[in-house]
């Protein structure tokens, strides 16, 4: 009796701060891809090792994050968006778009720089035209951002009839570089993503745009009376989205080596969203956190990888997603964890009782 | 302590912990009978918390309820309604884009063949606003009546025929005299049927008016609770603060208003105004003068801050600013020019609910910089800091999302994020809405600090007293005209409600 009551106070420090850091925002995010990279240890045997080979890094790890960047910078552009109560559905049709611009030019033989350059300007070209419907329209993003996503593809496919491309594969050592290649032992597009990672973040960080972004999806008519152009910022979200997708785009179609208007970056636009959600964003807007929306995005990436290396039948690999998202949702979700503490407190009190 | 009458309600010992805030401290509520009793505290002295553990919103950590002497359980709002205990909240909890007879039927709607029947819903809604002499189209949209009368729908929706405690939480916030005065008759009547009311407020006279007994929460724990008619109004304001409150009624009286009317106007209005929100006026503001804007509910306070502002466009005359005119007139260009607004509904277009308090202070000066120029963290600290001192805003830290600060340490952010970007003029529609008598004194203190530093200061506001207070001047509006302007010792009570009366017949709503 004695030596349980001395127990105690320990024991209350340690729920305490057990829950004071369930209660961060970072911890379920960063716990569920902790679990499922720890689950691909036992499952594939080597998984964590990284070799060299041939002069650049090998390995499942490296195969995540190789494969992940795309997504992330989708996803990056989502954050954003999000966090003015917006959402952009398009993202993924930008990409077939970018990818039938990028073939189209090669075949008409422009100077591959150039058409780096034009690629990244028809994702800004889709952000103007998502900005210029939700931000001067006034129509809801949901709605205005469905239009480009509905006549995205379409739209690459009658850029592809154009130069009557019945065979729209091309080559480009450029572009293909920042793809595929690698500087040293690192692939290139981690560099590349990691280079647009800090510009996004010194934009939204280190100038005052991340707060008004916030500010704007918090509470847009007060934004408007703290003397924020409420239009223009909610415009610069899609723009920094449009942006984004023009350089996913560049790397996928550099990667496939064609332009697919079809079936490139099917569903994509939705991976970023959910991204953007594990990471702690709410789609009532007022928070952008960029960090956050990586963990995500590496959380949905390492877990496909992993279906893919543990053998499952690729059958499977959409439920088993859907299963492992819904769980890291649950454990976000306040009634959810409060319900759960509650079941395992009072399960630990009736033990307790003599 | 007079047990004639046995209590209807008792709340014992009843306790409340949030994350770092000890809300209650083993508080007891007794309730009588067909008794009006006023709940009083400054902001964040556990009122809500309180009338939340009653009406089952929220779940005490400790103590009990007792109803009609027997202990009840009350884990739900449901259970609460099953025992006769109903709310009306402060903001009002109804759908205004839907009739008022839906309003007053949701999720209790007249079946007919297993069908709602629309016209027994009708018929239904009539019944229970005749309980309080209520006679309106009840198929109209209920946000196209006015505030008053979504009030008094909003009571029609909590009364039921088993009501036994109603609580009122601020019902006169939005009202005006005359209204105020239909919802009392009203509150005498349902108190006549022995209903028990709790009745919370910031307005001292209505307490005295309306209330049979008194208790009074200060950080969480019960100061006292007495008979109404047996605690003099000064002891129950220092019950309230916790302090003796003489420099408070100095300060209201203390005016000094010497030749401040000669400088040049820094804001002026010439014959500005809009169709249908407000007709052409003409106002000037002068640096080191409060400017009073007073008039009833809806005849065009907010309109005219707003016009000046360029919140609200206008379609004719114009604003000038220190003699030039301006030529592009909206708030981004007003904060630019140094004007800002404090707005009248902070929840709605104040506060960012979502950024945290320093968050929510630096924003009109970041504005003012442009989003390139940021503020460096250290700076938004110390300005938050500084603010945080200065208004003396209850918060644990800076960093503390805003939305979780009580009604009027909000208001207080409002007003900091105003003065933080180093204002000329300063617009306040309502400062002092929803805020308790200590920091209701410490606005008023703050706004004659601001005016002897040599800020412009427009006070829209309902309260005639704090206007007399603090005003150099005062306009008068009457139905979205401005009818009059009176300065210096020509501003009294009497004065400003004759000019707000006018021409039609007027009964002063006191006395």
């Amino acid at each position: 009796m004695d030596q349980a009551s001395r127990m105690t106070p320990p024991q209350t420090r340690g729920t305490r701060l057990l829950r004071k850091l369930a209660g961060h925002r970072a911890v379920w995010p960063l716990l569920a891809l902790a679990v499922i990279l720890i689950v691909d240890g036992f499952v594939a045997p080597g998984f964590f090792t990284i070799r060299i080979v041939e002069g650049r890094l090998f390995g499942s790890l490296i195969d995540i994050l190789y494969r992940a960047v795309p997504t992330a910078l989708l996803a990056l552009g989502m954050a954003v968006v999000i966090g003015t109560k917006g959402i952009d559905l398009s993202v993924g049709s930008v990409i077939a778009v970018v990818g039938a611009t990028i073939a189209w030019r090669i075949h008409e033989g422009d100077p591959h720089f150039v058409i780096l350059l034009v690629a990244l300007g028809v994702g800004l070209l889709c952000g103007i035209w998502n900005g210029f419907l939700v931000a001067v329209l006034d129509i809801q993003p949901i709605i205005a951002t469905l239009i480009l996503m509905v006549s995205g593809r379409g739209i690459g496919l009658m850029i592809n009839l154009i130069y009557g491309g019945t065979n729209p594969s091309f080559e480009s050592p450029l572009l293909q570089g920042l793809s595929v290649g690698h500087l040293g032992l690192i692939p290139t597009r981690l560099i590349l993503g990691a280079a647009i990672f800090a510009v996004l973040w010194l934009l939204i960080r280190r100038t005052a745009l991340g707060l008004f972004l916030e500010a704007v999806g918090g509470n847009a008519a007060a934004a408007d009376l703290a003397g924020i152009n409420a239009r223009l910022i909610k415009y610069s979200a899609y723009l920094i989205s449009g942006v984004c997708a023009g350089w996913a785009g560049i790397i996928l179609t550099a990667d496939t080596h064609t332009s697919d208007p079809v079936s490139v970056a099917l569903y994509s636009e939705l991976d970023a969203i959910l991204a953007v959600v594990i990471g702690g964003g709410s789609l009532a807007g007022g928070r952008i956190y960029l960090g956050m929306t990586l963990i995500g995005v590496l959380v949905i990436q390492a877990l496909t990888t992993s279906i893919l290396t543990s053998g499952l039948p690729p059958e499977y690999n959409l439920l088993v997603k859907a299963v492992v998202v819904l769980f890291v949702l649950l454990l976000q979700s306040n009634n959810f964890r409060k319900a759960v503490f509650s079941l395992f407190r009072r399960g630990t009190a009736r033990r307790g009782r003599p | 302590m007079g047990e004639a009458t046995n209590p209807r309600i008792e709340l014992l010992g009843v306790s409340k912990t949030f994350p770092g805030v000890r809300a209650l401290e083993k508080v007891d509520l007794r309730l009588r009978a067909g008794e009006v009793h006023a709940l009083l505290g400054e902001n964040g002295a556990g009122k809500s918390t309180l009338i939340k553990i009653m009406t089952g919103a929220l779940r005490a950590d400790e103590g009990e309820i007792r109803l009609d002497g027997r202990p009840v359980e009350i884990r739900t709002t449901g259970d609460a309604q099953a025992l006769g205990i109903s709310t009306v909240y402060q903001e009002v909890n109804l759908v205004p884009t839907m009739s008022v007879t839906k309003n007053l039927t949701l999720g209790r709607q007249p079946l007919r063949f297993g069908l709602i029947s629309w016209r027994s819903a009708s018929a239904l809604a009539r019944q229970r606003l005749r309980r309080l002499n209520l006679d309106i189209d009840v198929e109209r949209q209920l946000g196209s009546y006015s505030v008053a009368i979504q009030q008094l729908v909003a009571i029609a929706r909590a009364l039921e025929d088993d009501t036994r405690v109603l609580v009122l939480d601020e019902p006169t916030a939005s009202l005006d005299a005359n209204e105020t005065n239909l919802l009392f008759q009203i509150v005498r009547d349902l108190k006549s049927h022995g209903i028990a009311i709790v009745f919370i407020t910031h307005f001292i006279d209505q307490v005295y008016e309306i209330s049979d007994r008194i208790s009074v929460l200060r950080n969480g724990r019960l100061v006292g609770e007495a008979l109404t008619a047996e605690l003099p109004r000064l002891q129950l304001i220092s019950m309230m603060l916790g302090r003796a409150l003489g420099h408070v009624e100095e300060q209201a009286k203390a005016k000094a208003r010497a030749g401040k009317t000669e400088a040049a106007p820094v804001l002026e209005a010439r014959q500005l105004g809009r169709r249908r929100t407000m007709a052409p006026f003409d106002l000037s503001l002068r640096p080191g003068e409060v400017v009073g804007l007073s008039g009833l509910l809806g005849s065009g306070r907010t309109e005219t801050a707003k016009l000046m502002f360029g919140a609200i466009h206008p379609d004719s005359g114009q604003v000038q600013l220190e003699g030039r005119p301006v030529l592009r007139n909206s708030p981004r260009h007003s904060l630019r020019n140094g004007i800002v607004l404090c707005p009248e509904d902070r929840k709605a277009e104040g506060l960012i609910g979502e950024l945290s308090v320093r968050e929510n202070i630096v924003l009109a000066l970041q504005t003012k910089r442009g989003w390139l120029h940021r503020l460096p963290l250290d700076e938004q600290n110390r300005l938050a800091e500084e603010m945080i001192k200065a208004l003396d805003i209850d918060t644990p830290d800076a960093d503390k999302p805003v939305g979780q600060l009580s009604g009027g340490n909000q208001q207080k952010v409002v007003l900091a994020r105003a003065l933080a970007s180093r204002p000329k003029v300063l617009l306040l529609d309502e400062p002092t809405r929803g805020i308790d008598v200590g920091a209701h004194a410490e606005i008023v203190a703050l706004i004659r600090r601001l005016c002897a530093e040599g800020l412009a200061l427009l006070v829209a506001s309902s309260e005639l007293d704090e206007l007399v207070a603090v005003s150099d001047r005062v306009a008068v509006l009457r139905d979205r005209n401005m009818v009059g302007e009176m300065a210096g010792d020509d501003i009294t009570r009497e004065n400003i409600i004759r000019t707000i009366a006018g021409g039609r017949s007027w009964t002063k709503p006191q006395e």
